[in-house]
């Protein structure tokens, strides 16, 4: 209590200087991180220059107009809507590759956290260096790989199967093994954070106590690695979400394309800016909850550490 | 055997005698996991490989990325080929990417830094609620930020020019999350014993915060940095949306528009391997650099040292 009490005076004495450190970064945000949402509420209530179509942003809320909502409403669930299959193929590209990144990624981790022993800094290693290879790179590989006559087609050919496949035509296997190759490295040195401090004594606890190998891993591995679960699935899905470059690179065809995809389009298209902030405002909306949800915990997690 | 004698005593009675016989045979705790080692080690593979050939290719004499043709350096600096030091589009996307990495680090760093340390004290509901806002810069998705700074910057702080200003000004703001976390949680972990030590000993308010809380400071600085610059290398959505001409594009823009025709070929690859040096070089730098920073602080060998790096 003493120490508390100590703490909070030298805090409170120098409040001023402490203030003044944080201003510039809080500055920084303001301008550019809440200010731009802002802006966007604003062009997305507001209207379109009909001559020069060039967007009319409208600054009072109680002047906002709902016919940019009313439009994408409309692409999205109206009558030859083009947007709500994106918004689904999104879905469900998403959740089958953070399925696949988890499913991956958590052997991977598991080992490297328990059972690497010395060679522990060899796997970090290994495990970190895709972190620091650009994505632009990473899919540039694939790309090489993967292409007509490509060393992947090739490499089919020489066990008998067909080689002449066109894995960059618009297939969705393609793209959403692009998008797993793509953030694998982030979801497994998330898991691996957490695996890595679960306390071992807890497993052999359950050992001792008679559980089974598989029991103990099912029972108290599971339920413990549950915080590195959810983490790793916000890591890997709220930038797949945002995605729209991965499935251009590796496909470029209509068929593969996300709801990112219609953001970027709408934007380009003179006209359909307002369009496009309100399609952003609607995905910054759904995914509101489960970034709150991460936020807190988060910070929860550094009060706890703290 | 002695494992199986153990199991079975501890086993609740009712359990069948042959289920625990034959759990207890394979049930040795210390044999090593040969299957997920090999899972381990095909996912190594499987992540390292492929682009170890895509850096092979950029060294190819031919313009092919399936046969190897001999060792030639012509799609980095030859004459009369599309190479990085001889096409004026490449050459200039390199330099984008460097000057836009530093002045990213430059500004980035210190104002996080700062931000962490006042965040950290400045104990009230708006310091609760601008730490709030840090961490949700860090979850958001990159193309809602950059589509919101690409209206900001159009329809209304419009001084900021897309280009080289505006694509700073996202990459700092998208960045500032690295130091602030970071330096906050080293800021935790000192506490604030030794700069109360130094105020005791006459220390002034920034006296105590450069001489002592600072150098405390480094080795989070440091990493920070580190990660600062290679993720402003390596990004590509806010650069992409904020970039103007051809002249602010850097090179994983100039690469992403030119895979499907334009300059695609070994040039793009030498020119992502040039992207794979910079991150690398910076990362090497970030490690040593923590290791020697932390020398004497480590307990468990240079495992604690590569975690800072990778942001974990």
């Amino acid at each position: 209590m003493a120490m508390t009490g100590q703490r909070d005076t030298y805090d409170r004495r120098n409040r001023g200087l402490w203030i003044g450190l944080a201003i510039p970064g809080a500055i920084w945000l303001l301008v550019l991180f809440v200010a731009p949402f802002c802006v966007m509420l604003a062009v997305a209530g507001g209207g379109v220059n009909e001559f020069f179509q060039t967007v009319v942003p409208v600054w009072n809320p109680l002047h906002w107009s709902s016919w940019n909502l009313s439009a994408v409403w409309h692409d999205i669930f109206g009558t030859g809507a083009f947007i709500g299959p994106q918004a689904l193929r999104t879905l469900v590209y998403t959740a089958i590759a953070t399925v696949i990144s988890l499913a991956i990624a958590y052997p991977v981790a598991y080992f490297v956290s328990r059972y690497a022993g010395r060679r522990k800094t060899l796997f970090l290693i290994l495990l970190i260096a895709p972190f620091w290879v650009s994505y632009m790179m990473r899919m540039l590989a694939w790309i090489d790989l993967l292409q007509q006559g490509g060393l992947f087609n090739s490499a089919l050919s020489l066990v008998g199967l067909p080689g002449n496949t066109d894995w960059l035509g618009g297939k969705s296997v393609t793209v959403i093994l692009g998008l797993v190759y793509g953030y694998i490295p982030y979801v497994i040195l998330v898991l691996y954070a957490f695996l890595d401090r679960i306390d071992q004594s807890m497993l052999e606890a359950a050992r001792d106590l008679g559980l089974s190998k598989w029991r103990t891993f099912w029972h108290v591995t599971i339920p413990l690695s549950k915080p590195a679960l959810i983490a790793g699935t916000f890591i890997t899905a709220l930038p797949m979400l945002g995605d729209y470059y991965t499935n251009q690179l590796l496909s470029g065809a209509p068929g593969t394309t996300m709801i990112g995809n219609a953001i970027e389009g709408q934007l380009d298209s003179p006209g359909y800016v307002g369009q496009g902030a309100v399609l952003s405002l609607m995905l910054l909306v759904v995914l509101l909850i489960p970034m709150i949800y991460y936020v807190i915990s988060t910070a929860r997690g550094s009060l706890e550490n703290a | 055997m002695a494992s199986v004698a153990g199991e079975s005593v501890a086993t609740s009675p009712p359990e069948p005698a042959e289920l625990t016989l034959r759990r207890g045979a394979r049930g040795n705790p210390w044999r090593r996991p040969w299957v997920m080692e090999g899972f381990t080690w095909l996912y190594i593979v499987w992540s390292i490989v492929p682009i170890a050939i895509a850096v092979l290719f950029s060294f190819n004499k031919g313009a092919s990325q399936a046969t190897w043709q001999g060792f030639s350096t012509k799609w980095y600096i030859g004459k009369g080929v599309t190479s990085v030091l001889h096409n004026p589009s490449l050459h200039q996307a390199v330099i984008q990417t460097v000057v836009l990495a530093v002045l990213t680090t430059v500004i980035c760093v210190p104002i996080g830094v700062c931000f962490a340390i006042g965040i950290d004290r400045w104990r009230s509901r708006t310091s609760n609620g601008l730490n709030f806002v840090m961490i949700f810069s860090f979850v958001v998705p990159e193309l809602l930020l950059a589509v919101a700074l690409f209206l900001l910057v159009t329809q209304g702080l419009t001084f900021i020019r897309l280009g080289t200003p505006a694509e700073v000004a996202g990459l700092v703001v998208w960045n500032i999350s690295w130091p602030a976390i970071i330096v906050r949680a080293r800021l935790v972990s000192i506490g604030r014993t030794y700069e109360e030590a130094a105020a005791d000993l006459g220390a002034s308010r920034l006296g105590a915060i450069w001489r002592v809380l600072l150098p405390m400071l480094m080795p989070a600085v440091f990493a920070s940095a580190v990660l600062v610059f290679a993720s402003t290398v390596d990004d590509f959505v806010i650069v992409e949306q904020l970039s103007s001409t051809a002249n602010t594009q850097p090179m994983s823009v100039l690469i992403y528009s030119n895979v499907h025709g334009g300059l695609s070929g070994p040039a793009l690859n030498a020119l992502a391997t040039i992207m794979l040096f910079l991150s690398l070089v910076a990362a090497l730098i970030g490690f040593l650099g923590y290791r020697w920073m932390t020398r004497g602080e480590r307990t468990k060998g240079s495992v604690e040292a590569l975690t800072p790096i990778a942001g974990i």
